[in-house]
């Protein structure tokens, strides 16, 4: 079964985004300006519960930000798009009516950036894929006999951007992402995650073995650790979940300049004094060339192939927004308004992942962590839970696996003084969020082995 | 191209495909949002988003199929792919989709005032920047701001079986934060949190909270706070206010009793529940005080409504009755799985996601204890008021949550202001401790527009009421000094 739309849609998604920009064209009025960012989906949605079918659906949804600007006064209107050309050249006359009748009430915005250098870009990658009961199919005959919980998400992602000045951006990615998880009892199983630009038979079943294997490894008694600090390996997937939490203001501009930001610590103190830092073998960047994110912005600034964040443990660089440029005299570099990293990469160090449970030794191999948030976050503490696959190692071997335990420390211990290594392996993390559309992010992350780690409950 | 409440039957071309029952529903929403910050006005934002889902249940599948296209020739080929999806799948389905109940609900639901005239945006931005410069001018405060959003929600849900419900809602999503920064110390308060006033209805939910004149106050809060000492530790008692309470409820109450997480649905995303089915009717939950109701009929609360989204009647009901667990938070579709009554609410949050069990509004039940009787009767506590950290387990069990601000309790009177209180417990047992409940002078109507769940993702409105409440001997402690 071939979704219609879906196949339909990549061909002529972006002549269609090309008209909607023509239509906005010929919209405004002297004087008057506007940036148009577009994000639209042809979406395969299967929910997986208890080894069948949860809910299947489909999802094909087109959505346009139009910012309407006349001198300094500005105003944006969302509104979703029916794929009917004629009836959304009609939503965007409106729009833009309601947004010019509303510029006489707002006052002129001293923090309005406007794009200027005229940068069009295309970008398309991924190929088609497999009808979605051909995907049901290959996930539960890999998973046959096992209790597989998950989800599948397939098909054209869209980000275009247009600005009455004819620049035009376009970037689509044709992709797949299962996740899925294997249940043993209650809370113990085994989480992975197949992701990329075309669906792999091999790689499944290669993924889903693996899976059974650690489900083996679950199967034995499990361990209650006391509250203490222990000697732990995060997995790159658990360093991903810190470093979620850290692209929750951490690097913002606007967190740092107003003193929010998780890691403002690390700039210079009220008087003058040296930052905090990390340990020298940390370095952290928003590197956009190597990740899926689109290279433009929503309001059309073109992003820097690399944006250094952290370099040898120390503070360097943070996202800067249009708006936060403005306003506190900084350099944008293509960050959207919520100044959060899409690409972040963080360098991998000497230990080779090979030999990470022997160096951990004995100790926690954390493979999944769970529902971070900061527990003090001007001291940049974290809390959270550690989840799925967590194993108490001894002399190198896995002996057993844990019970769930919560962490609380900060990162300034972390991956500062209790540092041991970093993997020199680094892994390719695709986003899978899936909150009002599919995300386009990721995270290129190594494995890291702490001395400590505190745990509290 | 009708919209959701002007469509007709008679508009929808036959389908094509055998089906045992269909539905659709559809979504309009129009936002406005204004905002003031560090007294600059920022950009006017609206949107407006429409949408339907088709729903179909064939051969004992199941599958929905959404989409931006609403025109009579748009739903008849969602309904098409949704047929073919249930079709396709349906020799792998989890629930064989002929016995799942179908709605035939016919009726309509408004929120307080969900036609009235809405304020103008002259007049909020006037609101928001009088408040604004309300901040005072100490250089100690470096950032503050002050929002409104203004919500016009349209629902209706058509079926096969001559179900048409049409539901018109009106929310307000307003808030302010004020952060404070000195020697080395950041301090953010704000009013109930992050959009911490959200409610259905209009301006007079702005009365109901102090809106106008607060920013002054938590101003000086803020300020105050940075000038703190550190929140003590140890084991000790826990005065939580309704703008704490509504955080415990929701991740510790709310969330394990989803029964579609009890199900397992949840299990590779948002989490199991320690809570399981045989514990329905026996187990005890939380001390005798404790009296949570499902409750969506409660006029202004953010998650009131006439019907969910599966059609089913809006009631209120007993959760945990004197403490004894009852009944778990599921609607038609994990009743039936379960064999355990439920609730009405399966809730999407727009009309491109599938509804699944939420918990709309929440509610604890107010007991005989003044606020005052509250304190007196602390020998050792902290008050603290208003979340800002949360995280919980998978099995909603071992948590950990944050304030905004505390103050000592010594010998049964209120002290010290502290700042970064925190505490830590499991809920199994947490609950059992809850020690005395405050009378309805205590009470809060809240709730967060931001409860994430399922999968595919979604954020819905939940709504919260709740007294402040004492809890004994917690695991108390502070910030990093």
């Amino acid at each position: 079964m071939v979704p219609r739309e879906d196949t339909a849609a990549a061909a002529t998604m972006e002549s269609y985004f090309d008209d909607v920009a023509a239509a906005l064209d010929g919209l405004v009025a002297g004087g008057e300006s506007y940036t148009a960012w577009f994000s639209g989906e042809a979406s395969e949605f299967v929910r997986f519960n208890r080894g069948k079918v949860r809910q299947p659906g489909t999802v094909v949804q087109r959505y346009v930000d139009v910012d309407l600007i006349l001198g300094a006064r500005h105003a944006s209107h969302r509104l979703s798009l029916s794929g009917n050309l004629a009836a959304d050249r009609e939503r965007l006359r409106a729009a833009v009516a309601s947004l010019r009748a509303a510029l006489p009430d707002l006052d002129p915005d001293p923090h309005l950036l406007v794009a200027t250098d005229v940068v069009s870009t295309r970008a398309a990658r991924g190929g088609p894929l497999p009808p979605v009961d051909s995907v049901v199919d290959a996930v539960l005959g890999a998973a046959r006999g096992e209790d597989l919980v998950g989800l599948y998400a397939g098909g054209p992602i869209y980000r275009g951007f247009a600005n009455s000045s004819g620049q035009r951006n376009w970037h689509e990615t044709q992709s797949c992402n299962l996740q899925w998880s294997l249940y043993l009892r209650s809370d113990k199983a085994v989480k992975s995650t197949l992701s990329g630009f075309a669906w792999d038979d091999a790689l499944l079943s290669a993924k889903m073995d693996a899976a059974r294997a650690s489900l083996a490894q679950l199967a034995l008694p499990a361990k209650t650790l006391a509250p203490g600090k222990y000697r732990v390996f995060l997995s790159p997937a658990a360093l991903e979940d810190i470093a979620g939490l850290l692209s929750w203001g951490g690097f913002s501009a606007r967190a740092l300049e107003t003193r929010q930001g998780s890691l403002s610590r690390m700039r210079s103190t009220d008087g003058g004094g040296a930052g905090a830092l990390l340990d020298p073998r940390v370095t952290i960047s928003e590197g956009t060339a190597r990740g899926v994110a689109p290279a433009f912005q929503s309001e059309g600034f073109a992003r820097p192939a690399k944006v250094a964040l952290i370099e040898g443990g120390r503070l360097v660089g943070a996202l800067v927004s249009p708006r936060t440029a403005r306003e506190f005299s900084l350099t944008a570099n293509g960050a959207n308004c919520d100044e959060a990293p899409e690409s972040l990469e963080m360098a991998g160090g000497a230990l080779h992942a090979s030999e990470a449970l022997d160096a951990l030794g004995t100790g926690l191999y954390i493979g999944n962590l769970h529902y971070l948030n900061y527990s003090d976050r001007p001291a940049c503490r974290m809390t959270g839970m550690t989840r799925f696959a967590t194993f108490w190692v001894e002399e190198g071997k896995i002996v057993a696996p844990v019970n769930v335990l919560r962490f609380d420390d900060t990162i300034f211990r972390m991956l500062g003084e209790n540092l041991e290594a970093l993997t020199t392996e680094t892994e390719l993390i695709l986003e899978t969020g899936t909150y009002r559309e599919r995300a386009l992010a990721s995270m290129r992350l190594p494995g890291a082995l702490l001395s400590e780690l505190a745990f509290t409950l | 191209m009708p919209d959701a409440d002007r469509f007709s039957l008679s508009d929808l071309p036959p389908l094509r495909v055998a089906a045992d029952y269909w539905s659709l529903r559809w979504v309009d929403e129009a936002r406005e949002s204004y905002a003031v910050r560090k007294n600059v006005a920022l950009p006017f934002h609206a949107s407006r988003d429409r949408g339907a889902m088709a729903t179909v249940h064939a051969h004992g599948g199941y599958g929905y199929a959404a989409t931006g296209d609403t025109t009579p020739a748009g739903l008849a080929a969602a309904l098409e792919r949704a047929a073919e999806l249930a079709r396709a799948t349906a020799r792998f389905a989890l629930v064989d989709s002929r016995t799942l109940p179908r709605s035939a609900a016919r009726g309509e639901y408004a929120s307080p005032a969900a036609r009235v005239q809405a304020r103008s945006r002259r007049d909020w931005y006037e609101l928001l920047m009088r408040e604004s410069r309300a901040a005072p001018p100490d250089p100690r405060i470096v950032d503050w701001d002050a929002g409104a959003d203004v919500v016009d929600t349209t629902h209706r849900l058509v079926t096969s079986e001559g179900g048409d419900v049409v539901q018109h809602f009106r929310f307000l999503l307003a808030g302010m934060s004020v952060t404070a920064h000195a020697g080395g110390v950041t301090q953010t308060r704000t009013l109930n949190g992050h959009r911490g006033i959200c409610q259905q209805g209009g301006d007079e939910i702005l009365g109901r909270f102090a809106f106008d004149g607060a920013m002054r106050r938590i101003a000086e809060e803020a300020l105050e706070l940075i000038g703190a000492p550190n929140c003590p530790s140890g084991t000790m008692d826990v005065l939580l206010m309704p703008d704490q309470m509504i955080l415990q409820i929701h991740e510790s109450i709310g969330h394990p009793l989803e029964l579609d997480r009890i199900l397992g649905d949840e299990r590779n995303f948002a989490g199991t529940s320690f809570v399981t089915p045989e514990m329905f009717g026996t187990y005890r939950y939380g001390s005798d005080l404790l009296n949570v109701h499902f409750d969506p009929t409660v006029g202004e609360e953010l998650a009131s409504y006439g019907w969910d989204d599966e059609g089913a009647p809006a009631e209120r009901v007993h959760l945990i009755r004197n403490g004894i667990l009852e009944r778990p938070l599921g609607g038609a579709t994990s009743q039936l799985r379960a064999g355990l009554p439920g609730t009405s609410n399966a809730r999407a949050d727009n009309w491109n996601r599938p509804p699944i069990d939420r918990m709309a509004n929440l509610n604890i039940e107010p007991g005989d204890a003044t606020f005052g009787a509250m304190v007196a009767g602390i020998e050792r506590g902290v008050l603290m008021e208003t979340n800002c950290s949360w995280s919980i387990d998978d099995s909603r069990n071992k948590f950990q949550f944050g304030c905004e601000r505390g103050r000592l309790i010594d010998n049964g009177k209120l002290g010290a202001v502290v700042r970064n209180p925190n505490y830590r417990g499991i809920s199994a047992n947490f609950w059992r401790s809850l020690a005395s409940v405050g009378d309805a002078g205590t009470v809060q109507v809240l709730g967060s527009p931001y409860c994430g769940k399922g999968e595919p993702s979604q954020v819905i409105r939940v709504g919260h009421a709740s007294p402040a409440c004492v809890f004994r001997n917690v695991a108390v402690f502070g910030g990093e000094q």
